[in-house]
């Protein structure tokens, strides 16, 4: 996020888009209430009918996958009746020029069909947006698990920089993170491409910064792979060792009969877990390890926040910490590796080595986290990012881009447009909500599907229907609701029996190799 | 007369135009006792816990729903104050069943709290029966109506703070009840079981059921620490006793979630307990799993990256971190992977 969840209650206005946020991030969505109530106003852009919907000012119900046509819509409108900031746009950005050339081609009338929204819809939508300053913008993975997930993500920040709304208090761009510490992964460098603090593992100043510290030569400096091209290895015989920590693939990543074979398919595979999973029956080795409460550690919220994790007990039988399993293999290399704790770690390695981390250290962050960058201790951290509109290379970009649609669409054979998502009282997997009292009240998967359809296909709410799509198919309880437009089945993830991952397409965003767990086409029957 | 003052138990105090008495009381470290007052929603006055006398006035007043005025005259503690608190909590005490041996509350409740401040050991009334059965039919929450004043603050956490709307007032007088929905149980309603509810009940009405006799305040020692399950970051107290979490509560005044928590947040602790945990390295043999020590499971794992690497090379293997596992953990893993394996095949489910 480039602004915090303390903003939410002085914003006057709200776009969310692609954001369940009472199921998925429910706490930040009362923040979001609190304002509404208190005269903010919220535009909700949405496939679906989710509960945001009844504190919505305007409240657009776009079809799954059409984003771009959507905010290309919207900055056309906005360009062509003179309602964007231009003070911001000349003084801050580059850009516009492509952008104007780029959403012309997106009027209104021409957009209509792709999102399913009238074209004065879509003007009321951009006036509305264009009359209150500033505006936050909200999004989760409506918007990025698609295959333009990137160019969505894009439109996102062009639609923002061309409000002005960068840079500012109560405005930006703000990615709701879906796990506890997907953004502290992020910043610790687990990912191919950067070392900790996001820098580049191509950038040979960087690699000689960490071959010093890590007291080693030869880093290695092509970045390396995602995990759909890591399990795509595993299969052609690339990748012959996977280590996976803390993560069940096995459900997770989209047409589950693929992963499996995939998984199956490894000469080696070592897993770190706390549970066994779908994922940890193909290991050859299973390390256990210690969660959550039985190590002292930190977590980054969404909003940039490095928060303390305290340990409570000791975790269970021989299971370790996760950090020491892995400094005990580096041993058996010969790596000697001299930090040994969680503080021990953060205070002597990561905060040296990543500047925008640098003056958060355990000491300061014994009550409230403190938000990066806060480069140096005497800093007090950051709400926002980009102050007065000054970004990190200087000027924002404008990336005009086009509309694709999704990689598989309905068509005679499979009418339906399946779109995925999370429930409110499971997280992912289940493995660790199932064991805390949550089957009670989410016992198992269900299909959503409106009313409209069932009627036609003589389906009654709870009603088992088949769900099936070019990968597999999976029978659940049908759930009818008026949340789902016509045309759309909604499933979640969270159960092995009836997951949506048995039917999702891997199809990826050739930048972000995000899948497209958003949209794919499906057809379903009455199970008889 | 430019500042706006009043005068605070014979003192000259400051305030900004539209303050209660009750914040420039607590704004001058003045405590005055509150019971339905919950900070940062509507003032309802409800429940005359928090009365004080204002000079010129005909009765005392509610400090949480009196705005402070030029020149007034309050006093927080004088004997009629005393007296009409006193007796206030006395018909409190005599509403329902308000006997502490085995209430879950005892030690934090606040009504427990007023009884002896204000010396009753005898309520000169006779106990009202309530006319409702406990809900436990619903997963999470224990209702006890015996025990509810009907202060209302469960509402305004629900209503104000949460905004899930699913639970309010209903009925009348000595029928007066906190329904969800048309009165059925919370699983029946709109509750979404964020139990902000109990978070803010002032006595036993409203308990955890996971924690019922596990232990109370005087009992557990709080940990602050951080939710393990969405990217919001909520920060929660964990109630610990004998190194185990008995109950969890949200942290007031915290960033970023101020009090609040989710139903995950609140009741998704346990899953640590599981007699499912893993407690032993696992090495597949023959196609089935025998435990094994950490030596020769860290060995075997050493030995097999060894010679992939010097077989295929380094590229041939790839590593998945955790996002739900701390910085450290992720920080050692791609270490692992680019200073000793020196391969850059680091990621996790970073975009998904």
């Amino acid at each position: 996020m480039t602004n915090s969840f303390a903003e939410f209650q002085n914003a006057k206005m709200f776009m969310v888009i692609g954001s369940n946020m009472t199921e998925a991030h429910p706490v930040a969505s009362t923040f979001l209430k609190n304002a509404v109530m208190n005269g903010a106003k919220l535009i909700l852009v949405d496939p679906r009918r989710q509960p945001l919907a009844d504190f919505a000012d305007l409240f657009v119900q776009i079809k799954v996958g059409s984003d771009i046509a959507f905010l290309n819509a919207l900055m056309n409108v906005l360009i062509t009746e003179d309602l964007y900031d231009k003070k911001f746009v000349q003084s801050c950005t580059t850009g516009f020029d492509e952008l104007k050339a780029k959403v012309m081609a997106y009027p209104p009338e021409k957009v209509s069909d792709i999102c399913g929204v009238s074209p004065e819809k879509i003007r009321e939508t951009a006036r509305l947006l264009a009359s209150v300053k500033p505006c936050m913008l909200c999004y989760t993975l409506g918007i990025t698990e698609h295959t333009c997930g990137k160019n969505n993500v894009m439109s996102t920040a062009n639609l923002q920089m061309l409000l002005g709304n960068m840079g500012v208090e109560s405005g930006g761009v703000n990615p709701l993170r879906g796990q506890n510490n997907v953004q502290g992964a992020c910043d610790m460098g687990a990912l191919p491409n950067v070392f900790p603090g996001y820098q580049q593992v191509a950038n040979p100043e960087a690699r000689a910064k960490f071959e010093k510290a890590w007291g080693v030569t030869g880093l290695p400096d092509k970045p390396g792979l995602m995990i759909p091209q890591m399990m795509e290895g595993l299969a052609s015989g690339k990748v012959r060792a996977l280590w996976i920590f803390g993560e069940n693939l096995a459900n997770t990543e989209p047409d589950i009969a693929k992963v499996e074979h995939e998984l199956a398919s490894a000469e080696f595979l070592v897993c770190n877990d706390i549970f066994p999973t779908e994922t940890t029956r193909f290991a050859h080795v299973i390390f256990p390890a210690a969660a959550w409460s039985e190590d002292d550690g930190t977590i980054t919220s969404s909003e940039r926040r490095v928060n303390r994790i305290r340990k409570v007990s000791d975790a269970p039988g021989q299971a370790k910490p996760n950090w020491w399993i892995f400094k005990q293999i580096a041993k058996r290399f010969g790596h000697e590796w001299t930090s040994n704790s969680g503080q021990e770690i953060w205070d002597n390695e990561v905060s040296v080595l990543a500047p925008s981390l640098a003056g958060i250290k355990y000491h300061r962050i014994e009550n409230d986290g403190l938000q990066w960058p806060c480069p140096n201790e005497e800093h007090p951290g950051t709400a926002f990012l980009h102050r007065e509109g000054k970004f990190t290379c200087g000027l924002g970009v404008f990336n005009a881009v086009d509309w694709t649609p999704p990689a598989e669409v309905p068509d005679d054979q499979y009418p339906f447009v399946l779109s995925t998502g999370r429930r409110l009282y499971h997280y992912h997997t289940r493995t660790q909500t199932s064991r805390a009292g949550m089957d009670v009240i989410l016992p198992e998967e269900t299909a959503d599907i409106s009313p409209h359809d069932a009627k036609s296909r003589d389906i009654a709410d709870g009603d088992y229907v088949r769900v099936w799509s070019r990968r597999g198919e999976v029978v659940v309880k049908a759930r009818l609701t008026e949340q789902v437009p016509p045309g759309m089945v909604w499933m979640a993830f969270h159960f092995r029996e009836g997951n949506a991952n048995w039917l999702t397409n891997p199809a990826f965003d050739p930048v972000t190799q995000t899948a497209e767990y958003k949209a794919c086409a499906v057809n379903l029957e009455k199970k008889v | 007369m430019d500042s706006f003052t009043l005068t605070l138990n014979g003192k000259q105090v400051e305030f900004e135009p539209g303050q209660t008495i009750l914040t420039v009381a607590e704004n001058n470290g003045v405590r005055i006792p509150t019971l339905c007052h919950l900070k940062g929603c509507t003032p309802t006055g409800a429940c005359r816990i928090c009365l004080v006398e204002v000079a010129g006035a005909r009765s005392l007043v509610a400090s949480c729903s009196t705005p402070a005025e030029k020149g007034m005259v309050v006093e927080t503690e004088t004997d009629r104050v005393h007296r009409t608190r006193k007796l206030t909590t006395e018909f409190l005490m005599a509403s329902g069943k308000h006997d502490c041996i085995t209430c879950e509350r005892s030690g934090a409740c606040t009504l427990q709290d007023l009884a002896y401040r204000y010396g009753i050991d005898k309520v000169r009334f006779e106990t009202a029966t309530r006319p409702y059965e406990n809900e436990d039919a619903n997963p999470f929450i224990i209702r006890d109506f015996t025990r509810c004043i009907l202060c209302g603050r469960c509402v305004q956490a629900c209503q104000e703070v949460q905004v899930n709307r699913a639970i309010s007032f209903g009925y009348r007088g000595p029928h007066a009840k906190i329904i969800a929905g048309v009165d059925v149980p919370y699983h029946e309603s709109d509750c979404v079981f964020c139990g902000q509810c109990l978070q803010a009940c002032p006595v036993g009405a409203l308990v955890e059921k996971k924690a019922r006799f596990a232990g109370r305040e005087k009992d557990v020692e709080k940990v602050r620490t951080t939710c393990p399950y969405c990217g919001v970051g909520c920060q929660l107290d964990l109630h610990v006793r004998d190194k185990r979490i008995v109950k969890v509560s949200a942290v007031e005044d915290a960033a970023p979630n101020k009090g609040r928590l989710c139903v995950k947040g609140r009741f998704g602790y346990d899953f640590i307990y599981s007699k499912d945990r893993l407690t032993t390295p696992l090495i597949k043999e023959n196609g089935e799993f025998r435990e094994a020590s950490w030596d020769e499971a860290l060995d075997l794992v050493a030995a097999k990256f060894k010679e992939i690497i010097a077989k295929h090379g380094s590229d041939a293997v790839a590593g998945v971190s955790c996002a739900r596992s701390i910085n450290e953990d992720s920080y050692q893993m791609q270490k692992l992977f680019r200073a000793v394996f020196k391969s850059n095949n680091i990621d996790h489910c970073a975009r998904t």
